[in-house]
């Protein structure tokens, strides 16, 4: 071994390598949020925020607190979400399964995929008028708005997912002879199911504000009608309740589908 | 039971990958398969597999695979495939599902096949948990577990560090020896076809021939690290492939 100089200066390596590395931070959001209303709030007690931009936050919760003790939150929350949960059961589980036919078969690929592509891309709600004439004016129409508007997100992310499946374990599957419905269901689904997972997501997001046009167009109960009454009288107090009713659903929809990966996907790396 | 290859030649469009490949895979023999990189090794695999049809000739089965073997011709993957949504045990199983025997057999076969494999404290581990070489133990495993006539093996060490490499041959030749099996080993390492391979088939690069079967008679449980013997035959088939590699990868250069 040679040995070092003694006699020059000194110095540590310098750091270089920090940052671009993703760490969890959950509290950073809280304290967002609470920082905002605490501002608004602020803002709209000393009137450095006029009262016809934004509600007083505080008024807000007030009036959601009456609401929920009136016992009409129920009556308004319950409908949109049983309209939720019908409409997007619906869309939901036709998407994937002709998204997973599509991925499977390249002849209902050929068939379904420009077809697919085709209505992809119109607002489902401008067809709210046509699903009235075809389904009337009660719950129908507005499973069928929900239900259409989750099916082509979903369709387009299972195929996707499907097609994403490691075609070597497909292979594997084939070079131990399993039968055709065992690589689907034991390899195929399982494979796909991440992507179909993300693609649930943007579905279900999609889902609730389809509900809300379609109770904004005709419902007696329901958020969307709790909002357009609110916004019609110029009550924004109670359209900040509805508004926030709206979040936290969405809040709670993608803690389920958390949940729900953390169950089927623990697997993951 | 024994497979003959005869005149399998294979095309993929234009490009001619395989041809005039005539070739006896002896049962309780390892034949292993070298040559240079893109002259059809996994291909030849695929079609002795029947993952694939030959364009010319034909691979023929001499005799029946023996009645408790549950899929005679089984592979060995180079990149594991491994099923990640599942354990261990889980993979093994998922290869025995189809065949309705009764669960206790499952059972009893997994058992087997992890304990000769040194894996039955690993069962219930997934595998994003184990090393590369645990992977493969777990894929020798699974191939162990259908009971193949023969064992289709592509690069199957090829992922592995060196170290976890030696450690794979060794626990193979310990399999081998303790109940010999018909095995078609692909690989690009000669030192691995020198310690596996009872007859080692050099092809040439694209389209791959036969250049020339080396015999090795040095019983497989005897290969040491670094015998003198080994070395020449390593050697010698260095000397064969040397210009065929060089040319093939002045080849890849051209597309
Ligand atoms: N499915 C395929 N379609 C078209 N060409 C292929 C296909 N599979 C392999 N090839 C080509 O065939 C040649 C041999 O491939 P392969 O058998 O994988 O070689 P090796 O395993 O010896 O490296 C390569 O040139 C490769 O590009
Ligand atoms: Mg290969």
């Amino acid at each position: 071994m040679s040995e070092i100089r003694q006699d020059s200066t000194r110095k540590t390596v310098d750091f270089r390598g920090g940052g671009f590395a993703p760490q969890s931070r959950k509290w950073v959001g809280i304290v967002v949020f609470v920082v905002l209303i605490g501002f608004i709030e602020l803002g709209t007690r000393t009137g450095f925020i006029t009262n016809l931009t934004l509600p007083i936050p505080s008024d807000v919760f007030a009036t959601f607190v009456d609401l929920w003790q009136s016992g009409l939150l129920w009556k308004h929350l319950l409908p949109s979400i049983m309209r939720l949960i019908v409409g997007a059961s619906i869309g939901v589980s036709l998407g994937i399964g002709i998204g997973i036919l599509i991925g499977l078969f390249s002849l209902i690929r050929a068939g379904l995929v420009p077809l697919v592509a085709a209505i992809f891309p119109i607002p489902k709600i401008a067809l709210l008028p046509l699903f009235v004439i075809w389904f009337g004016i009660d719950e129908t129409s507005k499973y069928a708005l929900i239900a259409f508007g989750t099916f082509t997100p979903t369709v387009v992310a299972t195929y996707g997912a499907v097609d994403n499946v490691d075609r070597s374990l497909i292979r594997m599957g084939q070079s131990f002879s399993l039968s055709w419905f065992s690589i689907v269901r034991k390899i195929v689904l399982p494979g796909a199911m991440p992507g179909i997972l993300s693609g649930l997501r943007i579905s279900l997001a999609i889902a609730i504000i389809l509900l809300v046009a379609a109770e904004m167009l005709g419902a007696e109960f329901g958020i969307g009608a709790y909002i357009l009454e609110a916004g019609s009288l110029y009550d924004l107090e109670r359209l900040f309740v509805g508004v926030t009713i709206l979040s936290i659903l969405g809040v709670f929809v993608s803690l389920g589908i958390g949940v729900i990966e953390k169950r089927l996907l623990n697997w993951r790396v | 039971m024994d497979l003959r290859l005869e005149a399998v030649g294979h095309h993929y469009g234009d490009l001619e990958v395989l041809s005039e490949i005539d070739l006896a895979i002896p049962a309780g023999k390892i034949v292993c398969i070298v040559g240079p990189s893109g002259c059809g090794k996994s291909t030849l695999l695929r079609l002795i597999g029947g993952l694939e049809q030959p364009t010319t000739g034909q691979i023929v089965q001499i005799g029946t695979p023996p009645t408790d073997s549950i899929n005679p011709l089984t592979y060995v993957f180079q990149d594991f495939a491994l099923l990640p949504w599942r354990t261990v045990e889980g993979n093994i199983s998922l290869v025995l599902e189809d065949h309705r025997m009764p669960s206790a057999r499952v059972t009893e076969i997994i058992a087997n096949v992890l304990a000769r494999t040194k894996l039955t404290e690993f069962a219930k581990a997934y595998p994003k948990q184990l090393s590369g070489g645990m992977k493969q133990r777990v894929a020798i495993a699974r191939a162990l577990a259908v009971k193949p006539a023969i064992l289709l093996m592509d690069e199957p060490l090829s992922a592995l560090d060196s170290q976890t490499r030696e450690l794979l041959m060794d626990d193979l030749v310990g399999l081998w020896t303790r109940d010999p099996f018909t095995s078609v080993y692909v690989t690009h390492n000669l030192n691995e076809a020198v310690r596996l391979g009872h007859s080692i088939v050099v092809l040439s690069r694209r389209p791959g021939r036969i250049r020339e079967i080396v015999d090795v008679t040095i019983p497989l449980g005897e290969r040491e690290l670094g015998d003198p013997e080994l070395e020449r035959q390593q050697k010698h088939l260095w000397n064969l492939m040397r210009d065929e590699a060089l040319a093939a990868d002045k080849e890849l250069l051209n597309v």
